[in-house]
């Protein structure tokens, strides 16, 4: 049973799904802002690159930490966040059937976060937040520019309660029977992520806006950083986590409208989502491996023991995902060899290729090195080295954004039923920034392994100067492939050929799309087909391979500057 | 679409199903869980830490 108010939803001429016309318009707005902190944020980003490039060297010292912090909190915080809360009310209503549960606290929600978003923004462009996304102390920003972070913090907050409500009213009318959609239900694993990274946002950046007014401690580098690094951290790596729970939930869904894939088993992907709500937050403490103040127990507890239980939930993810896209190509047909139903795969799809570039970079990159670099011990010769936003990239830009973007090719077309201009361009885009942020991040891991450190323009290591020059290569194609995004997305949702009234166009050709639809719509299940996911099998023995040749080439490496004798 | 985007009745589900179907229990306990192993426990420490004598 829908609850939609009368005059307040349409139905989807493609999917089929109704559309609750208010939570469309925050959907909207919230993309929109998404995707302007996404092109500012990537105008402060290939800055960065040129001026780690050591013979470019684009801006002086001080304008590189400005530009450095308007960078991170842009692509870390903004543009995520602003894209993750449009999911949220997509998740919320469209997939449920349900309605917006309060069109006045999403226009609250969004209105502190576009103006704490702002606020944050204009202080450290006029050079009173040259603090860095950290703002540790004892570095002071100007009070707005704490308390547009703790604005943005509550807007989004609020928005995150009002996705909570939808599925408190979607559950009470039941618009859906037996339990949420997978996707669904990975949303809500983001969302109460998104709750206690706010909660731990409140506790530190509240008291640190206060004292930037002269209320509390007395003033900010009056504040003991060791606290402050722990609570902080309890925002800082979480905000990060919302994206995983976040970016595996858009592969489920981009892997079935771009292939007709079903999740190979619900129950356990849904574990495995319920594995990140419990033990994925825990990798804050990785941050604060080689901090004083805490014990090694507590260290190797939340960065081992209790956040492998996580890593597992991503190597499940990292399973089920491709395993479900070749079930179904196999049972399409593409049933060839071990790797035929890859080869036959959409790659002409910016959906799927989206997905799967981003899926790569995440397991193969981002994972390998996050867990390499998590260990206590090899931490010591990785920390506040350039190896950390190599590695952060690889899961947060390679991974989510990519996947954003890849998500956003469908979104423009369904929901604000404009097609893409230059399809060309667009099926390229996301080979362009995939390969773009691959160099990048090689480069910074390479660099970083000379001993090249992060958060500074400082250059000059041995051995480091090609691998920054091969960040900043790969920083102009990065460049690339966001301008195309953007430029192709912003030209779409203006000027684009309006489908209303029928179903969208597509990324594929109208033989392939019949049979996704097929799959989509027919009750059938991965498990019964007797087919077997043997490519992905080898794929995941090949990943474990790659896995273990660079965590025991990295206790070598500690080996050799660490003798025991 | 499918089991992505929606899921069809099916037998009556079990402990951990039910466990899995409300998303309060998981919004607690995924507050409570790494609030006490991170954050709790690394407050303690620091609460505990004896200053540091000078040489």
């Amino acid at each position: 049973m829908e609850n939609f108010l009368p005059n307040k939803m349409r139905v989807c001429d493609t999917t089929g799904l109704p559309v609750c016309l208010e939570a469309e318009r925050f959907i909207k707005l919230n993309a929109v802002a998404a995707v302007v902190s996404l092109l500012i944020g990537a105008l402060a980003g290939i800055t960065v690159a040129l001026t780690r490039w050591e013979v470019v060297r684009f801006v002086s010292d001080l304008t590189y930490y400005r530009v450095l912090t308007f960078h991170g909190l842009n692509m870390l915080i903004f543009w995520i966040i602003f894209m993750e809360i449009a999911i949220l009310y997509f998740a919320g209503t469209t997939l449920l059937k349900s309605r917006l549960a309060s069109p006045a606290l999403a226009w609250v929600g969004f209105i502190l976060m576009a103006g704490g978003a702002l606020a944050v923004n204009i202080t450290i462009l006029q050079g009173k937040g040259d603090v860095l996304m950290t703002s540790y102390p004892p570095l002071a920003a100007d009070p707005v520019f704490y308390g547009g972070i703790v604005s943005f913090a509550v807007g989004t907050l609020i928005a995150v309660i009002n996705f909570f409500l939808c599925i408190y009213i979607a559950r009470r009318d039941r618009t859906y029977k037996g339990s949420v959609p997978l996707v669904v239900f990975g949303a809500i694993a983001a969302a109460i992520i998104a709750v206690l990274t706010l909660l731990h946002g409140a506790a530190i950046m509240v008291p640190t806006f206060l004292a930037s007014l002269g209320i509390g401690w007395g003033s900010v580098s009056d504040i003991d950083p060791a606290v402050y690094r722990l609570v902080w951290w309890g925002l800082g790596h979480p905000s990060q986590q919302i994206n995983v729970a976040a970016h595996v939930a858009v592969w489920y869904l981009l892997a079935t409208l771009t292939t007709g894939a079903r999740p190979l088993s619900q129950s356990v992907c849904r574990v495995a989502f319920v594995l990140y709500i419990l033990f994925i937050n825990l990798a804050s403490a990785h941050h604060l491996l080689v901090d004083p103040g805490v014990s090694a127990e507590w260290k190797m507890w939340n960065t081992s023991y209790a956040l492998y239980l996580a890593v597992l939930a991503s190597m499940i993810h990292g399973f089920t995902v491709p395993a479900s896209v070749e079930i179904a190509m196999r049972k399409k047909g593409f049933n060839e060899g071990l790797f035929g139903w890859l080869k036959a795969a959409p790659w002409k799809d910016p959906g799927f290729s989206a997905m799967f570039l981003s899926l790569f970079i995440f397991g193969f990159g981002g994972g390998v090195t996050g867990v390499t670099l998590g260990t206590h011990q090899i931490n010591i010769i990785a920390h506040n080295t350039l190896r950390i936003p190599g590695h952060f990239h690889m899961t947060v830009a390679g991974g989510t954004s990519l996947a954003f973007m890849g998500l956003a090719y469908y979104v423009v077309p369904l929901i604000w039923r404009r097609e893409y201009p230059v399809k060309a361009l667009c099926r390229l885009q996301p080979y362009i920034f995939a390969l773009g942020l691959s160099m990048m991040a090689i480069g910074m891991v390479a660099a970083g392994m000379h001993g090249a450190p992060r958060r500074t323009p400082l250059s000059g290591v041995e051995g480091a100067g090609p691998w920054l020059a091969l960040l900043g290569i790969g920083g102009v194609v990065t460049f690339t492939g966001v301008l195309i995004f953007v430029l192709t997305t912003v030209v779409a949702v203006f000027f684009g050929k309006s489908n209303k009234g029928g179903p969208i166009e597509g990324w594929q050709d109208m033989e392939r799309m019949k049979s996704n639809l097929a799959l989509i719509t027919s009750d059938w299940q991965p498990s019964k087909t007797g087919l077997k996911a043997k490519g992905t099998v080898a794929l995941v023995l090949l990943f474990m391979a790659w896995f273990a040749v660079y965590y025991f080439a990295n206790w070598k490496a500690l080996a050799d500057v660490w003798h025991v004798r | 679409m499918a089991e992505a985007t929606t899921q069809d009745e099916g037998p009556p589900p079990g402990t951990i199903q039910k466990i899995l179907d409300n998303p309060w229990l998981l919004l607690v306990l995924g507050i409570v869980i790494p609030t006490l192993s991170y954050t709790v426990w690394g407050l303690v420490e620091w609460f505990l830490l004896k200053p540091a004598e000078l040489p």
